[in-house]
């Protein structure tokens, strides 16, 4: 079981965290978005070995974050609130 | 007699304090501190347990977790139980594994005759036809280990317990004794756990004397300072798994009948002070009862005060069996040793003969040992042989940690590789020997000054002894699980030269213990057999357990209903109270009916009158999710399908979410309470999911000050008045607010109070006949319940199950999602297509609806199926089956069906292909091989017109 850190609460077990998915994933809006584009954002994901930016979410406090991890490993290296700049190692 | 309990001496045993228990039916003599297999050798029982699959006769092999051959069962306490690690108890039932009637008279024991007939995968080979499934009960009956007593319960819940320090030192040999104060000397907290029941690991029964003083005092003062320091020591407490950022799991057993409690340990540093093991050494017939570990047979002697033979022959290829010879030797034991190698021996213990140079070859014997053959042809008798075919450090938990391990020419053993963060190995389980090496290794890591080594010092010295292949007998590699060397050279012969494939083709290192003796054997010789080095070779991943740790452990007090803990309605007292059948829906208990043993006439019953007169139904699951703030428009314009910001302040809209991909996710009612405030009413197993939902793109994309999202689902409890007569019910309350039609219109709110409290009416209608839903503070709803129920007397008012409701809105044609949807079904072919066509904004999921599958013509649609007055109602997940050509095909399912009471036929909704433009039309239906007929209709079976919800 992993410790992850909430950028609000602080490190916490990992059974209080959701996956949100690759950080970065941006939406694209309308309705005449090309099909090869919109199926990207859907579906494609790079799933990297090592260094990975991820949007989790600590389910006790509600907020989504950003988290810095290693997927190999399984290290974390930061925590930080979606758009903000601060930051907690 | 060869064994036997000498008498003095014997370290872990009060011989004040005899006791007797059971083994195999024969009473056995032990006293208190004798582990169970300590007891069987002081009664001379050679044979404990017959061998996995050729129900050979085995004896004990060690003193601790590695044994792979007693295992026991115990009546009480579980199966596969390793009699070197339980202790025995006063009346303890124990009985031998894989033997029938016992033990020592095994009647499948004839299967050993076969053996050359059946090596490792002849099942796989032989009953692959013409099935295997029916040769397997027969074959897995005579397999097999320990029997799970099918009544066994746990007598009470496990303990699990969480637990942070500083460091945590695994084993509490020298290393781990001196790694644990040097730590809590160093101002650290300190857990140090080891799986024995005492301290002290090899300095129990090895020489040695530390800060010149007798090893025995040496551990007593370092635990009594370390815990009266406050630390904590766990003994009978393995450290079974290290786990995603060092989490070590730890199994504590109890004496006292308590389940195993499972710990859970977050250490900032851990020590792995875990030893080693000894290997056996590769003979002929080198299974047969009464060989045994010489480590073990010190541990015995010492310990248990029990000389395990006699005539003794002890082989070695290293220093280590050279104290064994002695000590036994002393005892009163005749001992040959004899040492593979030729030069550079430790000196000759006084009265043992060395032979230098020798191996066996063989051994002899029917069910135990009775001579040996060396390598030069000489035959021994003996009555016991001890074997020590050098140690293997114990790196289970590193390997656990991704550690990788290092191959040591100079040893002939893996040691660790490169570091791992947060973990050091310190002791035999780094490759140190001596006491003095033991100390300087955990000095390495700490700067305070170790304990010095004052007494007599162990040596290392060690050649290889592999098995080889096209050795002549039966050389076992694996006890546990009936490995030969010849199973080995027959996996690398067809081809399986990776480990991992060796393991899986022979079950080499499978089973209880996991390999603890013959992995290191076996990747041995299938290196020497596929031509590579050991270190070429590799090991097979380390995994958790090291070793077996029961599920109820695991499982703590997670069972029953706290396995999954139900939610449960305000009212559910008066529910009960007035003999509602309660079940499960989407996490919550709620009533399915209302009194009746007969289910189906109850419902049936409730789903009539309520159309007749009126209902009153508990709604208090339904979600109420709060969207407040100034783009608190924009954003449920967003989440939903259909526009909402054109909705009035004090109107409700029906609408649905979709998912990204186009698919409906939920449906329900959006109340707008005023221009910055909507109540988001979602289905009740979707609440958390919508709520997480609604947060993600609040914080993802609108922005945490544009709205704020409160789910305030169980503040308030919902009852719903529905029927012909409900507003005249309504009217006998006081309920401070205008009924009338032109100021609460269907699909209108109005606020009013009830007893002083505030109270929200929603015209909104999930049956199709007129209805009031009447939100309430939660904890003031009992009164409002009571009043509805009293006031309805007077309208022969019916209290609605949720079974009911079911049957009432079906005939409606309202849909339940996941019910009448799958994960494909989008708006318009639940024909709610206005949206799509229309809406210029976005909303989530709008791009997925103009796809080529969105826009597909053979889309499966919501439909109504007729069948028969007379006949049964469709079964639900009944298929509308379609010749096509040759094939038959489905074109769609049944996915509600209900016999309506009001309509007295039955009805059905379902997902056909094309369906809204094929009403009328008759397809066939099947069902388990049966075959009907039914007509598509509309989904709308009960007053298509809506005259009912103002009647």
């Amino acid at each position: 079981m992993q410790i992850f850190t909430c950028p609000f609460c602080g490190p916490r077990d990992e059974s209080e965290f959701h996956f949100g998915g690759e950080a970065g994933n941006t939406r694209p809006d309308g309705a005449d978005v090309p099909a090869e584009r919109w199926a990207r954002y859907l579906y494609m994901r790079a799933n990297p070995k090592g260094a990975t930016s991820e949007v989790w979410v600590h389910m006790t406090c509600g907020e989504f974050f950003i988290m810095e991890r290693d997927s190999v490993g399984h290290k974390v290296a930061a925590s930080h609130p979606l758009g903000g700049a601060e930051k907690s190692e | 007699m060869s064994a036997e309990r000498l008498n003095t001496g014997g370290s872990a045993i009060d011989r004040a304090r005899p006791l007797t228990f059971s083994f195999d039916g024969r009473k056995v003599e032990a006293f208190v501190g004798d582990t169970i297999a300590a007891a069987l050798l002081a009664n001379d029982v050679a044979v404990v347990g017959r061998s996995f699959k050729y129900h050979r006769p085995r004896g004990v092999w060690g003193s601790g977790v590695e044994e792979p051959n007693a295992l026991v069962d115990i009546a009480g306490r579980g199966p596969n139980m390793r009699a070197t690690t339980e202790l025995a108890r006063q009346g303890l039932v124990a009985l031998s594994v894989n033997a029938s009637p016992d033990a020592a008279h095994d009647r499948s024991a004839f299967l050993d005759r076969f053996a050359r007939f059946i090596p490792a995968a002849f099942y796989y080979k032989t009953f692959m036809w013409p099935d295997w499934h029916r040769f397997e009960p027969r074959i897995r009956a005579m397999a097999g280990l320990g029997k799970v007593d099918p009544a066994w319960t746990a007598p009470e819940a496990a303990d699990q317990i969480n637990h942070h320090c500083d460091v945590l030192v695994v084993g509490a040999g020298p290393a781990g004794l001196t790694a644990a104060r040097i730590a809590a000397h160093d101002g650290k907290s300190v857990l140090l756990v080891d799986e024995r029941m005492v301290p002290g690991g090899s300095l129990r029964h090895r020489d040695g004397g530390i800060d010149g003083k007798p090893s025995a005092q040496w551990i007593t003062e370092s635990l009594s300072a370390l815990t009266g320091a406050g630390h904590l020591f766990l003994p009978a407490t393995t450290a079974f798994g290290i786990y995603d950022h060092n989490l070590v799991a730890l199994n504590q057993r109890h004496q006292d009948g308590r389940p195993d409690t499972l710990w859970r340990v977050r250490p900032r540093r851990i020590i792995l002070a875990t030893g080693a093991l000894e290997r056996p050494l590769p003979f002929a017939d080198n299974d047969l009862p009464g060989i045994m570990s010489a480590d073990a047979a010190l541990v015995y002697l010492r310990c248990y005060a029990v000389r395990v033979g006699r005539r003794i022959v002890i082989a070695t290829n290293n220093d280590s069996a050279y104290e064994v010879a002695e000590a036994l030797t002393d005892a009163g034991a005749t001992v040959t040793l004899i040492d593979m190698r030729q030069h550079d021996l430790p000196s000759a213990p006084k009265g043992v003969t060395i032979l230098p140079g020798r191996m066996i070859a063989s051994a002899q014997g029917k069910s135990r040992v009775e001579s040996v053959t060396l390598d030069d042809g000489t035959k021994l008798t003996v009555d016991s042989v001890l074997v020590s075919g050098g140690w293997t450090p114990t790196l289970h938990l590193f390997g656990q940690a991704r550690g990788k391990l290092a191959w040591s020419e100079k040893r002939a053993v893996f040691l660790p590789g490169d570091p791992v963060e947060g973990i050091a190995v310190a002791g035999a389980a780094n490759g140190a020997v001596s006491l003095s090496e033991v100390f300087a290794d955990v000095a390495r890591a700490t700067s305070s000054p170790p304990p010095i080594s004052t007494g007599r010092e162990a040596s290392g010295g060690v050649v290889p002894a592999w098995p080889i292949a096209g050795a002549k007998g039966r050389i076992w590699i694996d006890y546990q699980s009936d490995v030969t060397a010849k199973d080995v050279e027959l996996a690398a012969r067809e081809n399986f030269v990776s480990v991992e494939h060796l393991k899986r083709y022979t079950t080499l290192g499978m089973a209880t213990d996991q390999g603890k003796t013959s992995n290191l054997l076996g990747l041995a010789l299938l290196a020497g057999v596929s031509g590579r080095s050991i270190a070429e070779t590799g090991t097979t991943t380390y995994r958790p357990p090291f070793t077996p740790v029961p599920l109820t452990s695991f499982a703590g007090p997670r069972s029953g209903e706290l396995m999954a803990p139900v939610r449960r309605l305000p009212l559910e007292n008066l529910h009960r109270a007035q003999g509602a059948v309660f079940q499960e829906y989407g996490g919550w208990l709620r009533p399915a009916f209302y009194g009746g043993a007969d289910a189906e006439r109850a419902i049936q019953d409730e789903a009539r009158r309520a159309r007749q007169s009126v209902a009153l139904f508990d709604g208090s699951t339904l979600g109420k999710i709060e969207v407040i703030g100034p783009q608190a428009a924009a954003f449920v314009d967003f989440i939903y399908y259909n526009t909402m910001s054109t909705l009035k302040p004090g109107r409700c809209r029906y609408g649905f979410m979709l998912s990204e991909n186009g698919v409906v996710f939920d449906d329900g009612i959006l109340v707008r309470l005023d221009e910055h405030r909507f109540i988001v009413s979602c289905s009740t197993s979707h609440v958390a999911a919508v709520h997480a939902r609604l947060e993600e793109w609040r914080q993802d994309r609108f922005g945490r000050d544009a709205v704020y999202i409160h789910n305030a689902t169980s503040e308030m409890a919902t009852l719903t008045v529905s029927g012909p007569a409900s507003k005249q019910l309504l009217a006998t309350l006081d309920l401070g607010l205008s009924l009338d039609d032109a100021d609460l219109p269907h699909m209108a709110i109005g606020e009013g109070r009830f007893a002083g409290d505030l109270l929200r009416v929603a015209r909104v209608s999930f049956t199709g006949d007129r209805s009031y839903e009447l939100s309430i503070r939660a904890d003031r709803a009992e009164t409002l319940w009571r009043s509805l129920r009293q006031a309805g007397k007077a309208f022969d008012a019916v209290t609605l199950g949720l079974e009911a409701l079911m049957i009432l809105r079906a005939e409606k044609g309202y849909i339940v999602i996941g019910k009448d949807t799958d994960g494909t079904t989008m708006p318009q072919d639940l024909g709610v297509d206005g949206p799509r066509a229309k809406r210029q904004t976005d909303y989530v999921g709008r791009r997925s609806l103009f796809t080529e599958v969105a826009q597909a013509p053979n889309r499966l649609q919501l439909v109504g199926l007729a069948v028969r007055e007379d006949e049964p109602p469709l079964a639900p997940g009944a298929h509308g089956i379609l010749q096509d050509g040759p094939k038959l095909r489905s074109q769609g399912f049944v996915t509600s069906s209900y016999l309506s009471p009001v309509l007295e036929r039955p009805i059905a909704l379902g997902l056909i292909e094309r369906g809204a433009a094929r009403q009328g039309e008759t397809i066939d239906m099947q069902h388990l091989g049966q075959k009907r007929r039914a007509t598509i209709t509309a989904p709308c079976a009960f007053d298509p017109s809506g005259a009912r919800f103002n009647a």
